[in-house]
């Protein structure tokens, strides 16, 4: 079902209300609770992945664009999930994905490094805040429960701040001799810069010791790494995720194809592995901002305005839907004559996904996470 | 000046780190201006590789070939021949790269003007390509050794130039197949197709302004970005396996080479920054690159980039403000913009320190350790893989990040320690891990690491703790 700006406004009440869950105005203790957020760095197309099919005007801009997105699954009458992500459909189907579109973060200008500082950074501007979002988080989570993990081989910024998160991606290296790992440590005490950061290093070498490397080359093993460092009691409760390689200005089907069937098999092997735990597990997919409604002249998109984000997880029992206020793609519909006419907010769509996974106050996530929000 | 550790400064905040055997320098700022006219643009190390145009037809081939793989697969025969010329054309395109980044660290080792070393991997970096397309893969190497390199001692207008017009940059950011939708080849190609859009691409336009003349946020609209992508239409690379490039004719002898095509030009004047540019086809890009090089923004932009990279990741005002008349002085003149950095106090602050990258890290791990070179080069490409910072491949046009929040996380720092332990292990024996710290952090060896390193239980765990030490991990 599509559900009307009626139903679902700004990020204020739509969400919780969708899915059936009354927020609670205080963090619960102890939650079993894991939240993923994969970033989809470089504007993914958001017309290309839950593709608007039943909008009249969709074809005609997309022309070269629409091959194969026949064989994609329906997810209504008015949208159709891009083909590469069978798995991530099937999930849908039994009401454990969903979608919200048209949706677009404060920022409107066109840069991808201004706007993945504002997805991450959660401000108001660019650089205006130097601590992500994701970080403000943790610090609402019990004392017990803030570890916070990035599968890259540093920590973005949406995780940076002041609570101490580590970073995790595999290499090839042998493990290092264990006494000299204790005399660095020794070195390295009373250093400003390095010394939390090793003691981070320290806690995930532990963490890590036994899954060979290898695993991470493609979404799947990086999904099987994400779930390895989720599943443990005392593993990762909050994790990020990179993928890059969405700012698909030529030939964006090849390039869509692949990093879609990577998602889609990171989605799908996450979940497999997680077993028991995916029913406490919550999975954001989203990017710093859309792409152009027109194809361009090299068979691509340029950098556009709104786009699309899931969530995925075994407790959202009343998914399966796409929510948005759907703005049109007639000419005059458009942003600026050319994007995606933005009409809900991808901060509020957090907020909402975050209060109803966690039961949180709604109010006071905004405020922590989202303080330059209007 | 006569800081401080202006010895340690010299060589490893301006230069690539000390190798043993090294003189200390009676004058750092001597030492530093002299590389300024002693480098070398065109060493052996880099002439010896193979040209632009070899490996244009490199190129061509495994593009041809896997054309016809992909229509033999269609037809069903003939098909485990061709997959093999595939996959060997694929093998010697892939040789060209590992061999170039070969070239690069053999540079970085060995090289007696390490200052102007850096200078070629900073430019190179801020005008970033990445390695992810085969086009890009094969000419990366080309593009920092003929377009970067030759250019880093001029005006800022003629490095701008050559980077943003080498066939590499074309290629990356989709320059190569932008057309004017009023050119003349745009105008055929609507009549025959109404429905398919002439095919403009902003890329390259909008990372010139963001990337690497005036700075995000700065003075520039949308409209500016799309009016200088109609101004850069007709530049594009000579390619005869496809594109707009594969006219053949005049251009027969020109393979991998940059071309301006007026079919593909947009018409008319343009008015970006104010200014109006008329259409005289070639010029018209050439006029608008020219006044963005010398542009104030662009001298604020350049300033602050340059005092980030060697001084600190938030660089003194002072400093960027120095550096900023300089580039407005002198019209953009870049040995002018290094004499005003070697020779300003604020350069010369031991703290805060520069947090090292990997390349840095690794160049002068090597250094201090006196290796002149690795037994194949494909082992500096996995080494760069591993520590996060593949050569030449940072997977956006802003390249590689400057600073250390970027660097200075849990894994990557495990990463060095585990690369330290393997190295250290491999010193010879009439390697004296003390000597070789004195040499390495010359006036900068803390107490605490010399400690370190006198009670480490062997000489390879002391190597690998002075590598690790946070002297050495900074510059």
């Amino acid at each position: 079902m599509t559900i009307s700006r009626r139903q679902f406004t700004t990020g204020a009440v739509g969400l919780s209300a969708a899915l059936g869950l009354p927020p609670i105005a205080h963090a619960a203790a102890n939650t079993p609770k894991r939240f993923v957020f994969v970033i989809q760095r470089g504007a993914a197309d958001g017309l290309a992945i839950v593709a608007p099919t039943g909008d009249p005007s969709y074809a005609s801009l997309r022309g070269p664009l629409l091959k194969d997105l026949d064989k994609g699954a329906k997810l209504n009458s008015f949208f159709t999930l891009h083909p590469a992500m069978r798995k991530t459909a099937a999930l849908y189907g039994q009401g454990e994905a969903m979608f919200s579109h048209a949706l677009a973060s404060t920022y409107r200008e066109r840069s991808h490094f201004d706007g993945q500082n504002i997805l991450e950074s959660g401000g108001g501007k660019p650089y205006a805040r130097k601590d992500g979002w994701i970080n403000r988080f943790l610090k609402l989570l019990p004392a017990n429960e803030r570890q916070g993990l990035a599968l890259a081989s540093s920590i973005p910024l949406a995780m940076r701040g002041k609570t101490p998160v580590t970073s995790f991606a595999p290499t090839r290296l042998p493990d290092a001799n264990q006494d000299l790992i204790e005399r660095v440590t020794g070195l390295y005490a009373g250093d400003p810069l390095l010394d939390p950061v090793w003691q981070n290093a320290l806690k995930t070498q532990m963490l890590v010791s036994d899954i060979p490397s290898r695993n991470a080359a493609r979404g799947a093993n990086v999904g099987l790494l994400a779930a390895n460092l989720l599943k443990p009691a005392d593993g990762a409760r909050v994790m990020m995720i990179e993928t890059g390689g969405w700012d698909t200005h030529s030939q964006q089907i090849n390039r869509l194809n692949n990093h879609l069937t990577a998602l889609d098999a990171l989605i799908f092997t996450l979940r497999r592995e997680l077993g028991p735990v995916w029913k406490d597990t919550l999975v954001l997919v989203a990017t710093e901002f859309g792409r152009t409604a027109r194809v361009n002249g090299t068979r691509g998109t340029d950098h556009g305005t709104a786009s699309a984000a899931m969530l995925l997880g075994g407790s959202l029992n009343k998914a399966g839907r796409v929510l948005t206020d759907w703005p049109g793609l007639r000419a005059a519909d458009l942003y600026q004559g050319r994007d995606l006419q933005p009409t809900s907010s991808l901060e509020g769509f957090i907020i909402d996904a975050l209060s109803a996974h966690y039961r949180m106050d709604n109010g006071k996530l905004r405020r922590t996470l989202f303080p330059d929000f209007v | 000046m006569a800081s401080q550790r202006s010895n340690y400064l010299a060589q490893n905040r301006f230069g690539l780190g000390i190798r043993p055997g090294e003189r200390s320098i009676d004058n750092p700022q001597r030492w530093l201006e002299g590389q300024l006219r002693g480098f070398d643009p065109n060493p052996r190390a880099i002439s010896r590789l193979p040209g632009r145009r070899a490996i244009a037809e490199e190129l061509i081939e495994f593009r041809m070939k896997s054309r016809a793989l992909r229509q033999s697969k269609a037809m069903d025969d003939g098909q485990s021949q061709n997959q093999k010329t595939v996959k060997q054309a694929r093998r010697s395109i892939r040789q060209n790269y590992i061999d170039a980044a070969g070239a690069r660290f053999d540079l970085a080792l060995n090289s007696r003007t390490p200052f102007a070393e850096r200078l070629t991997h900073f430019w190179s970096n801020h005008f970033a390509i990445s390695a992810d397309k085969s086009r890009v893969f094969a000419f990366a190497g080309d593009y920092e050794f003929r377009a970067i390199r030759p250019n880093i001692m001029g005006k800022f207008g003629d490095l701008l130039s050559a980077a943003v017009l080498h066939p590499a940059m074309l290629f990356y950011l989709d320059q190569h197949t932008s057309l004017g939708p009023n050119s003349p080849t745009g105008t055929r190609a609507r009549r025959r197709n109404p429905n398919r859009k002439a095919g403009l691409n902003e890329n390259l336009a909008r990372e010139i302004l963001e990337l690497h003349t005036l700075g995000v946020r700065s003075v520039y609209t949308q409209a500016d970005v799309l009016a200088f992508a109609k101004a850069l239409t007709g530049w594009t690379v000579v390619d005869r396996s496809g594109g707009p490039g594969r006219r053949r004719g005049e251009y027969a002898n020109a393979e991998g080479e940059t071309r301006f095509l007026m079919a593909l030009h947009e018409p008319g004047s343009q008015q970006i920054l104010g200014r109006s540019y008329g259409s005289d086809g070639a010029a018209q890009s050439k006029a608008v690159l020219a006044d963005l090089a010398v542009h104030p923004a662009t001298a604020k932009f350049i300033a602050t980039k340059l005092a980030r990279h060697f001084v600190a990741d938030t660089p003194p005002a002072s400093l960027v403000t120095k550096l900023e008349q300089t580039f407005l002085e002198t019209g953009g003149d870049l040995s002018s913009l290094y004499r005003t950095l070697i020779t300003a106090p604020e350069s010369w602050q031991a703290q805060p320190a520069k947090f090292k990258t990997p390349w840095d890290w690794t160049v002068s791990t090597y250094r201090a350790l006196g290796t002149t070179n690795l037994p194949e080069n494909r082992r500096a490409v996995q080494l760069f893989d591993q520590l996060g910072q593949p050569i030449w491949r940072p997977g956006s046009p802003a390249g590689f990040a400057d600073q250390a929040q970027d660097w200075a996380s849990p894994d990557a720092l495990m990463r060095r320690v585990k690369l330290a332990d393997r190295l250290a292990s491999q010193i010879s024996d009439d390697q004296i891990p003390l000597e070789l710290a004195q040499t390495a952090l010359s006036d900068a060896l803390a107490p605490a690491t010399r400690q370190a390193i006198v009670t480490a239980d062997s000489p390879g765990q002391a190597v690998a703790l002075l590598l690790v030490s946070p002297e050495f991990m900074r510059r």
